[in-house]
């Protein structure tokens, strides 16, 4: 792996003066009866990368969030450059020069960078000669090891583009100490190793001290100095990131708790096509094409993972199959025969589907749990009574709410109660719900869309191993994923999706990362051959 | 000279003079509208305010002798229309539709009662500025005799187009309306940004109430408007949240009105009903054509609940 471990910083920057340290020294923050955070202490040096490591839950935005001033921490203090501050709100935070980039981008997407920055300011003048401000951020971006295009729409940007424009707008509102949530979960490894590089490069001139919430052991190594690791609430263990090896981190990040053993692919993919993907093409919710063309083949047995940048086609190519989405052309097979993603054709095929944001796509938030869990099986007996012609019209509540009460025990789905309405689930059991509704029947083909983001171990874990079980059983798995270690993982086969076309095939074995990140990121540094004029993106 | 002499080319000086007399309380409503929306929130109960801006216009002329101070009342009666508007939807789980409909209701159902006593008496009337001086005839006099507040409309949609580029305050307002989460993460208060161009929105509404009565042939009665505020929300849809393009809507919206009653006075009597529905009919044709199932309406702000 080609990481830019260790940058020289660039002669050209201009030394200002140096970035201040900060801590946080004992802080504890209670939500009502829970203790998120207890007594966690971290301490960032000046001009130092700084890794804060945990799972989800474990209380790094908590933290964090307790320091920006979005939380008023119940105990503990902030020092920011020795001296103890109090940060009521997050403007206050800027006033002492800290600054957050969050994992979602807080940018005004139809507005153009230049607009971003300067209404981000805390002080703009109200009547707003955008002249002068173009030309104050151009000589500001001159000093800065970053090249952003300031005119282009926000939306437009490329995500690596993006997630640099949150870095510069909070360097131009003068941050000092860069706290930075999980900055690469959206970006291709080289834009990672790129934007990290800079990063790493401006805090080792003196310029920022930078706190980087992440999980990717990969980067702590190449690009921190120490790290903190917290673990349900508390710290589990810091220190020189050079003291630590990725296993000694996993430890503390985990715990002594075993985690389930993975599942084994069991046997050969099959051999027998299952679900047939040609020529596919759809547009986005702005009407413009998503989908070029795609042609996708995923047999029984087999599991096909599809890596790629979010924003893709990923979201369109699911829609569709599952339904949500027209084609405009193009053409999907299940087993043989034409698949337009009606009721009944995913009746008749088993066809099932596993989408992002299960609570949005795939439940009735309002709903209970057994009704969301009856969503493929209400309709008919045992849950639906009656003979004749009156048959399928009755329900019978108690055959709806025993099913529901043998998927919660199986799946292990935490809930108070069959009646409790789906949306008061935390997101790792809406997803177990969703994942025993679809996979507790016979399924011959499966639809997975990032099926474990944001749970933590156990429920990965848990999640990985139905989908690999239903594979053995022979089930056809297409599994869209932003994270490349999870389809690396699970996959037989992996495809790269790039400008809404496949533009990349390999096996796990044979994957050579450098070139997925390139097909990845829409320049392939060796074009695969389309097969036809149509692979290749129509622009 | 009369109306024969004209001729048929009496038609489409009627339709322009329609156009600019029947155009500005929808133009007014329009851009209070849009304000309004570009914030994130859309009042439907705007129809209510144009009505209780009439009612309130029309009885302090008459109390007081100025139709200007009418003017001014009715937008301050319509600011407070919005601004109830805004406090009921900053409350959690307050639908802005639902609470515009019950605020239509209100504001009609209160400018009928307050405005009983007004119906008899005649209140002084805003002048309108003769630009018609030129010509001999009489139509066309008539046509051009244009008031004032057609002239501020015209004067404002331009304004809060620059307003909205330019100012810091139109660009706060615009942040709340595309992203309310961008907008918290600069520290920008949402819910008092709403208030205000809520509030900015139903004066301009209500300054739109006040020429329905104030004008020519100035009167009030519970019949003022029939649906013109309603119209007016759905004129904004149809020039995508632009200030300026909301002035083309409104004349053309007003010149389809006055399509009828133009060919009336040239002898076409057959279809006059049909052609009242003109503008409606215009809109609907409209819609249908700029719309799609598959996408977005491009230029709606992201906030707003019906394009969400």
């Amino acid at each position: 792996m080609n990481v830019m471990s260790r940058i020289i910083p660039p002669a050209s920057l201009p030394a200002g003066p140096p970035a201040p340290g900060l801590e946080a020294v004992a802080i504890t923050k209670r939500f009502g009866a829970f203790t998120a955070l207890d007594a966690v202490s971290l301490k960032l040096r000046p001009g130092t990368v700084h890794a804060l490591l945990g799972e989800n839950g474990a209380g790094k935005s908590t933290l964090v969030k307790c320091i920006m001033g979005f939380y008023r921490p119940d105990e503990g203090a902030v020092v920011v450059d020795d001296r103890e501050v109090v940060i009521g709100d997050p403007r206050a935070a800027q006033t002492h020069g800290l600054g957050m980039v969050y994992q979602h981008f807080t940018l005004v997407p139809r507005m153009t960078v230049l607009e971003n920055l300067v209404m981000a300011r805390a002080s703009v003048p109200a009547v707003i000669d955008w002249r002068a401000e173009r030309r104050r951020l151009a000589d500001f971006l001159a000093t800065m090891p970053f090249a952003i295009d300031v005119d282009a729409p926000v939306a437009t940007l490329a995500a690596g583009d993006k997630q640099k424009a949150e870095i510069v707008k909070q360097l131009y509102l003068n941050a000092r100490v860069l706290i930075l949530d999980e900055p690469t979960s959206v970006l291709t490894p080289d834009e990672a190793d790129e934007t990290l590089g800079l990063i790493r490069g401006m805090a080792l001139a003196g310029r920022l001290s930078v706190l980087i919430i992440t999980h990717k052991f990969r980067e702590v190594m190449a690009f921190a100095d120490d790290v903190t690791v917290l673990r349900r609430g508390r710290l589990a263990g810091s220190g020189a990131v050079a003291d630590h090896t990725p296993d000694s981190l996993a430890r503390l990040m985990i715990g002594d708790s075993s985690t389930a053993v993975p599942v084994e692919r069991r046997g050969p993919a099959g051999m027998a096509a299952r679900l047939r993907i040609a020529g596919l093409r759809a547009d986005d919710d702005s009407g413009l094409p998503a989908l070029h063309g795609v042609d996708l083949t995923v047999n029984m047995g087999e599991i096909v993972g599809v890596a790629g940048v979010s924003g893709n086609g990923q979201v369109e190519l699911v829609q569709v199959l599952a339904g949500q989405r027209a084609a405009t052309a193009g053409s999907v097979q299940v087993g043989g025969e034409p698949y337009r993603a009606t009721r009944a054709e995913m009746r008749r095929h088993k066809v099932h589907c596993l989408p992002e944001e299960p609570l949005r796509n795939a439940c009735v938030p309002g709903m209970t749990v057994a009704e969301n869990m009856a969503f493929r099986s209400f309709d008919e007996p045992p849950i639906t009574r009656g003979g004749g012609w009156l048959g399928g019209w009755w329900l019978d509540p108690a055959a709806m709410r025993r099913a529901a009460l043998d998927l919660i025990a199986r799946y292990r789905v935490k809930t108070t109660g069959p009646d409790a309405p789906i949306a008061t689930l935390s997101g790792g059991n809406v997803q177990r719900a969703v994942l025993a509704r679809e996979l507790s029947r016979e399924v011959d083909v499966l639809i997975a869309a990032n099926p474990v983001f944001g749970l933590d171990f156990a429920a990965v874990a848990d999640i990985h191993a139905q989908i690999v079980e239903a594979r053995n059983r022979g089930t056809a798995v297409l599994l869209v994923s932003e994270d490349l270690d999870e389809l690396l993982e699970l996959s037989d086969r992996l495809v790269v999706m790039s400008h809404g076309a496949i533009v990349h095939e390999t096996t796990p074995a044979a994957a050579d990362l450098t070139v997925i990140g390139r097909c990845m990121a829409g320049n392939p540094a060796h074009p695969v051959a389309p097969a036809d004029g149509q692979r290749q993106p129509a622009r | 000279m009369d109306h024969a002499s004209l001729g048929w080319w009496g038609v489409p000086l009627a339709v322009l003079a329609g156009a600019i007399r029947v155009s500005t309380p929808f133009l007014f409503v329009s851009l209070g509208e849009c304000l309004t929306e570009k914030s994130g929130r859309i009042n439907l109960g705007l129809e209510g305010t144009l009505v209780m801006g009439a009612m309130s216009g029309y009885a302090t002329a008459y109390l007081t002798g100025n139709p200007w101070a009418g003017v001014l009342v009715a937008g301050l009666a319509g600011s407070l229309l919005g601004v109830l508007h805004a406090a009921i939807c900053a409350l959690e789980r307050v639908n802005d539709i639902a609470v515009g409909i019950a605020l239509m209701l209100l504001g009609t159902g209160l400018a009928f009662f307050l405005g009983k006593p007004f119906i008899q008496p005649q209140a002084p009337q805003l002048p309108a500025i003769p630009f018609g001086w030129w010509s001999g005839s009489a139509q066309v006099r008539s046509a051009l005799d244009i008031n004032p507040l057609f002239l501020v409309g015209l004067a404002l949609a331009p304004l809060l187009l620059w307003g909205l580029r330019t100012t810091r305050w139109g660009m706060v307002l615009r942040i709340v309306g595309e992203s309310a989460e961008a907008a918290r993460a600069m520290g920008y208060p949402i819910n008092r940004v709403r208030l205000l161009a809520t509030a900015a929105g139903g004066f301009f509404a209500g300054v739109g109430g006040s020429f329905l009565s104030l004008s020519y042939p100035g009167s009030w009665n519970e019949r003022l408007s029939s649906g013109q505020g309603i119209t007016a929300v759905a004129l904004v849809i149809f020039a995508r949240w632009d200030p300026v393009l909301c002035v083309w809507a409104s004349l053309l919206f007003g010149g389809a009105g006055a399509l009828g009653p133009a060919l009336q006075s040239v002898g076409v009597t057959q279809g006059y009903h049909l052609f009242n529905a003109a503008p409606y009919v215009l809109t609907l044709a409209i819609m249908i054509a700029t719309s799609s199932s598959r996408h977005r309406l491009a230029g709606a702000p992201a906030e707003l609940s019906v394009t969400r």
